[in-house]
């Protein structure tokens, strides 16, 4: 065993360590900003291991992409949901726990077999890829520009629909605070009216 | 270095995963959980693409359209965590039975 091969072992351990740690973080933690925050360390993980694997241009799009658009936004969307509550207990819920712990370990376990079981065909003759972004760069444009294309007008369309979920429809509010304002002066019946026309409205 | 530890590494992120996603109560832990299954994914494809096909590197490529196709869904599936925050005022898993028999 050369250096190289030492420093690649103890690497992968650590990252490895840190990426599981984190996320049993994410899913055990009580607190969910902490978990969160822990969600960024498995990115980073998971971003080294990518540096492991010789594929450079994945590891920085993780970064950019996940710890950068996706961590923050999920950290928006708790700052903006964060209600203290304590959810009411449900029977059989320790059950429900144990049994999915079960089935996970189970699933683990038959992954764990399948992948030590199946003799991969590795590759070792054909000479690895040396500029991983002009290969990427040419598979984009040859044979696979439709997925390329299809997925921007995904990004176009889930841009535009968690516009549509997420906004506030401002306007019975702005209509009945202007009614509120107008009809402060001349009839102070109405507002009343209003106000309960547009809770019913924000109700259903 | 085996592809099979990569492998292995990715099966437990992805039961981590399964296992937030069934016990969690809160519905953005959820969305949390379900990134980490995609992060599993995305490993075994880069793991494939770097022990079984160097030298065309095509799960680099599957990865990408992952990682956009997981961030599309974050984006709308956070939106839909707001509205139903909105409307129930609980972001309680429990409590979300609108569609539920």
């Amino acid at each position: 065993m050369n250096l190289a091969e030492g420093v690649q072992i103890v690497s992968f351990g650590i990252l490895a360590a840190m990426m599981i740690g984190t996320a049993l973080g994410v899913v055990l933690l009580p607190n969910i900003v902490h978990s969160a925050f822990l969600l960024a360390g498995v990115f980073v993980s998971i971003s080294g291991l990518y540096i492991l694997l010789n594929a450079d241009f994945v590891a920085a799009a993780q970064i950019l992409v996940y710890v950068g658009a996706v961590n923050v936004l999920i950290l928006f969307a708790i700052m903006l949901v964060n209600k203290q509550e304590n959810f009411a207990k449900l029977p059989g819920r320790l059950i429900r726990k144990v049994s999915t712990a079960v089935v996970c370990f189970g699933l683990f376990a038959l992954l764990g077999t399948m992948v030590l079981v199946t003799p991969w065909s590795l590759d070792t003759t054909s000479p690895a890829v040396i500029n991983t972004v002009v290969s990427l760069g040419e598979h984009f444009f040859s044979d696979y520009l439709l997925p390329f294309e299809l997925a921007s007008v995904l990004l176009l369309m889930a841009m535009v629909g968690a516009i549509i979920l997420a906004r506030r429809d401002l306007i019975p509010e702005s209509v009945a605070r202007q009614e509120t304002v107008t009809t402060s002066l001349t009839l102070p019946e109405r507002p009343r009216e209003l106000a309960t026309l547009s809770g019913n409205e924000q109700q259903d | 270095m085996q592809l099979e530890y990569f492998l292995l590494l990715a099966a437990a992120l992805f039961c981590i995963g399964i296992y937030g996603l069934i016990i969690s109560r809160n519905a953005v832990r959820v969305l949390m959980s379900i990134e980490l299954m995609l992060n599993a994914v995305n490993l075994n494809l880069v793991g494939f693409s770097n022990y079984l096909d160097p030298g065309n590197i095509k799960g680099q490529v599957f990865t990408v359209f992952v990682i956009t196709v997981a961030a599309a869904e974050a984006a709308v599936g956070l939106a839909i965590v707001l509205a139903i925050y909105r409307n129930r005022n609980t972001i309680d898993m429990e409590q979300f039975n609108l569609l539920k028999w």
